[in-house]
């Protein structure tokens, strides 16, 4: 079965080389060019059916193109009365029986990889993440390590871990697409999906299912490290000093306005409080809010007047924004302390730079 | 003077007459132009959906606003363009190929109209007040009962009396169509198209009570303070995903069954070929339409139903494609062999039979539960099920139109401008949604009001759109068409296309009473059974009598009319308890005209015999 996949496989690559070439979309972000284990199987299936019905799609296009070349009215025979068939038992026999040889085809590996990507076997053993999805943000709380993040979820390659996803609002849907498929984040249960990443790399993330105007916002991030590094990491997050004193002036009042003000729904270091994104190690995001491009200016901008970069989000009642408490200077320094959080040697640099 | 006096007149009277009917034909007229406005109305909002799309990061509208339109344009082209159109040609069709007179509850048929009709006025209302849904068309709680304003309450309320409206209509023909066949015409001689209503109204009349379930205890959680789908109230959101889907799975086969009955009706008239298998089609059919309600979890693979669940439903929606490939089998064989002609009525149907397998390849690969983690809810979807509903239901629509025309209005459309509507339709169409299958795979999530910059998504989203304005191209010139066909098209025969089948009986107009003399039904393709024996005309089954029809009548409008101000009232009474009244009085109108048609005798009225041929009911 593997080998036969794998011939498949390499024949595809083979055929369809030009065209990833010529664009089957970003790296790390596409799903035609898997680098996890769960977009693997999905493609493998795709693959198939694909084929399958290629194969379909020749025979039909093929009996009707003869039919429209031959059957047309020619001139001068627009009164000719043509055979008035009724039927054919043998070809409509055919043509119910090799469409359901063809579906067997498909069904038994989609059953195949439909357990196999359900399979909660050894939950127990791995890396457990909870996962909640918010309007508009991913908060993620790594079981047993004392660990949160948002927006970007750290993982070491090469490991299954098991993703157990429920929502505080509405629904959403968590879909990285190079590493593996979808799995919606309802209110009232737990989901569990499991991904394993292949490579090291930073993978975009997205929210696929409606939850609102900034729907299309709500991105998010995969950093994959060797799990080396994901080690390392997992002991500088959890030896963060929440309370440290930051080197510049600016930060330093801005320290202190962050724990007058935001830190009622914020959190820096490890704590339950899940009322807005844990800013712990904001200093290595890839993005401000998911998806605003990462630097001082913009930040300032969104601590500012989050409404205008993403409608609808929550951070826009915020009381220092309903009593217009916060100014210009203000924003500048809470920016700076943020940006400086960086607990972590380890950051989407390092798994980028693995190559 | 004198003249616009008159055809002030003349025009009162035209209305009063369409208020009133309840004559199939012209209820099936009124369905073409309040579905086909619809139509208008949800392609302006698809154009502003692909302007908004046509480059990364655009704020051509803004992202609440986009919510909006995205909701109305699903919502609209599904239950008030698509749905209405589908009634018109079978209101227009059904009762003829059957040899019937009218339908059976021709008053309900009238009821039903008028129902849909201010059911979609109210939900469009919502525009002008204080903004339209924007939960999607699938409305999934808790997104839905928790949106802020009354734009999901207008969902509601217009979906519950345009949804009695369809419930009431797939009614009528079931029991047309069992009740009110000629002499002869047994259920295996029914023309398809009829067959395929006949099982769309049974679709309709097990699938729509789901909706309605569903819309109600939807608005009991927005106006009434239930928790049905509130997880913090021990409800459960996932419940109306499935009511949801058990209902909106069969409707994609209400509106595409219809359109399949549409290319059966044509292929085999200019193929100058009876049906190939018309046995095994009938039964495809009703296999489609039964397998139809065993598959809806298909739309819920990544909500987290199991592998068991998940398997069990991704083989039974592999299972659709065989009945479905037998058809597709059929129409190539009845093809075979033929003498084609090719006029835009074909062209319509020819095309449809590729750009259909398509979308059935990839309903297949979209069963498949693993590979549809990857699909679902990406562009890869709606591309899906454009192919499926424009290349099937859309087109069907289209060749219908073409082919019934004169029929319904005794003129032949324009042949040059149907050709131009067809291709650039055509090719706008595959522009616009053959690249989105490779937009979802490569990342690009479905209701997406922007994509970013640089993720490989740009060209591919600037090719979609260009091909959305070659088809809003295609679509004004079928308006203009309809208007140069009107005003200067030629008056045609009763049967231009040579039909095969009974509605080509009749002479060019319609009577009122459709037949003089019901006809004598001996075998499938009834008027072509006569022609091969030489005859021009239908053996009558009953010697020349009074013809006994329905009275008109304006209770159904003012039933609907009592019902959309009752709307307003439901909306409006958690703002203020006063608009309470409105309800009082709405549905005081409706129960009122309904107490006035159950005590008031209407036995209908009686064409005399002497009359018919003085040109009585012309």
């Amino acid at each position: 079965m593997k080998g036969w996949m794998g011939k498949v496989r390499t024949l595809l690559l083979l055929s369809v080389l030009p065209l990833i070439l010529s664009g089957c979309g970003k790296e790390n972000l596409t799903a035609f060019l898997p680098k996890g284990y769960g977009a693997q199987v999905s493609l493998d299936l795709i693959v198939i059916s694909l084929i399958v019905m290629i194969v379909v799609f020749i025979v039909v296009m093929i009996i009707y193109t003869m039919v429209l070349v031959r059957y047309r009215q020619k001139k001068g025979q627009e009164n000719f009365i043509p055979k008035q068939t009724e039927g054919n038992k043998a070809l409509e026999i055919i043509w119910t029986v090799i469409p359901i040889i063809l579906l067997v085809i498909i069904a038994v590996p989609t059953v195949a990889a439909t357990f196999n990507l359900a399979d909660e076997s050894d939950k127990d053993d791995s890396l457990n993440v909870n996962v909640t999805a918010n309007q508009y943000w991913w908060h993620f709380n790594y079981q047993g390590e004392e660990i949160q993040t948002s927006q970007d979820l750290y993982i070491p390659t090469g490991e299954k871990i098991y993703l157990n996803m429920i929502s505080s609002d509405v629904l959403h849907s968590f879909w990285v697409p190079s590493i593996a498929g979808k799995m919606d984040t309802n209110p009232e249960n737990e989901n569990t999906m499991y991904i394993e990443a292949y490579e090291e790399g930073v993978y975009w993330g997205k929210c696929a299912e409606l939850c609102g105007p900034s729907h299309s916002l709500m991105d998010f991030k995969i950093v994959a490290v060797s799990p080396d590094e994901f080690d390392q990491w997992v002991e500088d997050m959890q030896n963060v000093d929440p309370e440290a004193e930051p080197e510049t002036a600016s930060a330093q009042e801005g320290q202190e306005l962050f724990e007058n003000s935001c830190i009622s729904c914020h959190a820096i270091g490890s704590s339950p409080t899940a009322l807005a994104p844990n800013l712990t190690n904001f200093g290595d995001r890839t993005a401000i809010a998911g998806v605003i491009d990462y630097n001082k200016e913009n930040l300032v901008e969104w601590i500012l007047d989050p409404e205008k970069l993403k409608e609808g989000n929550k951070m826009s009642s915020a009381p220092y924004l309903v009593n217009d408490e916060l100014n210009e200077e203000e924003a500048n320094q809470i920016a700076d302390y943020l940006l400086q959080l960086k607990p972590s040697e380890i950051t989407p640099e390092s798994a980028n730079n693995n190559e | 003077m004198s003249t616009t006096t008159a055809q002030r007149t003349g025009f009162g009277a035209v209305l009063w007459d369409y208020l009133t009917t309840v004559d199939h034909k012209k209820i099936g007229i009124l369905y073409l132009i309040s579905g086909g406005f619809f139509f208008l109305i949800g392609g302006l909002e698809a154009m502003a959906i692909r302007i908004q799309l046509i480059k990364p990061e655009n704020d051509f509208v803004s992202a609440g606003f986009y919510n909006e339109i995205l909701t109305m344009h699903g919502t609209t082209m599904i239950f008030l363009a698509a749905m209405p159109l589908i009634f018109a040609l079978m209101n227009a069709v059904v009762p003829l190929q059957i040899g019937a007179r009218d339908v059976a509850f021709p008053f309900l048929n009238s009821l039903g109209f008028w129902l849909f009709l201010f059911g979609g006025l109210l939900l469009n209302a919502s525009w002008f007040l204080g903004g339209a849904p924007d939960a999607g068309w699938t409305a999934y709680a808790p997104l839905s009962t928790t949106s802020p304003g009354h734009g999901v309450d207008f969902y509601i309320l217009g979906l519950q009396i345009s949804g009695a409206g369809t419930l009431i209509a797939g009614i009528n023909f079931l029991v047309t169509i069992v009740n009110m066949r000629a002499p002869g015409m047994t259920y295996m001689r029914l023309p398809l198209f009829t067959w395929t209503t006949f099982v769309v109204s049974a679709l309709i009349l097990f699938a729509f009570p789901a909706l309605t379930v569903g819309l109600f205890l939807l608005m009991f959680d927005r106006l009434f303070g239930s928790g049905f789908f509130n997880a913090n109230m021990g409800g459960n959101s996932v419940i109306w995903e499935h009511l949801f889907w058990i209902f909106g799975h069969p409707e994609v086969y209400i509106l595409i069954l219809p359109a399949f009955g549409v290319f059966s009706e044509v292929l085999p008239t200019f193929a100058k070929k009876r049906l190939f298998g018309y046995t095994a089609m009938v039964f495809a059919t009703v296999l489609i339409g039964f397998l139809g309600f065993m598959v809806w979890a298909h739309h819920m693979f990544t909500v987290g139903l199991g592998p068991a669940a998940n398997s069990i439903f991704a083989v039974a929606t592999m299972a659709i494609a065989v009945p479905t490939g037998i058809k597709i089998f059929n129409w190539l064989f009845t093809l075979w062999g033929g003498n084609i002609q090719i006029n835009s009525a074909m062209l319509w149907s020819l095309s449809f039979i590729p750009t259909f397998t398509l979308g059935g390849m990839t309903g297949v690969m979209l069963a498949a539960a693993a590979a549809d983690y990857q699909y679902h809810d990406t562009y890869f979807v709606v591309a899906h099920f454009h192919y499926v509903i424009v290349g099937g239901v859309v087109f069907g629509i289209f060749a219908g139109l073409h082919y019934w025309w004169p029929r319904m209005f005794g003129k032949i459309l324009n042949e040059t401008l149907g050709k131009i509507t067809f291709w650039t339709f055509f090719i706008g169409f595959h522009l616009t949604f053959f690249i989105q299958h490779f937009l979802g795979l490569m990342g690009m999530p479905r209701r997406y009001w922007v994509f970013l910059a640089d993720q490989g998504l740009d060209t591919g989203n600037f090719i979609s759109t260009i091909g959305a304005f070659l088809m809003a191209v295609g679509t004004i010139v079928f308006l203009i068409n309809v208007i140069v066909t009107t005003s200067k098209g030629e008056k045609v025969s009763g049967d231009p296309w040579d039909g095969r089948t009974l509605e080509w009986a009749i002479p060019n107009p319609t009577p009122h009473y459709n037949f003089k003399q019901t006809p004598l039904v001996r075998g499938l393709d009834a008027l072509w059974v006569e022609k091969t024996e030489g005859r021009k005309e239908m053996t009558p089954a009953e010697p020349l009598d009074d013809i006994h029809m329905p009275n008109a009548s304006i209770l159904p409008f003012i039933m609907s009319l009592g019902l959309f101000i009752a709307g307003f009232g439901f909306i409006y009474q958690i703002d203020n308890i006063s608009w309470l009244l409105a309800v009082f009085i709405g549905m005081g109108i409706t129960l009122g005209a309904m107490f006035v048609r159950s005590v008031k005798d209407d036995l209908g009225h009686h064409i005399h015999k002497e009359d018919l041929d003085k040109g009585a009911g012309l």
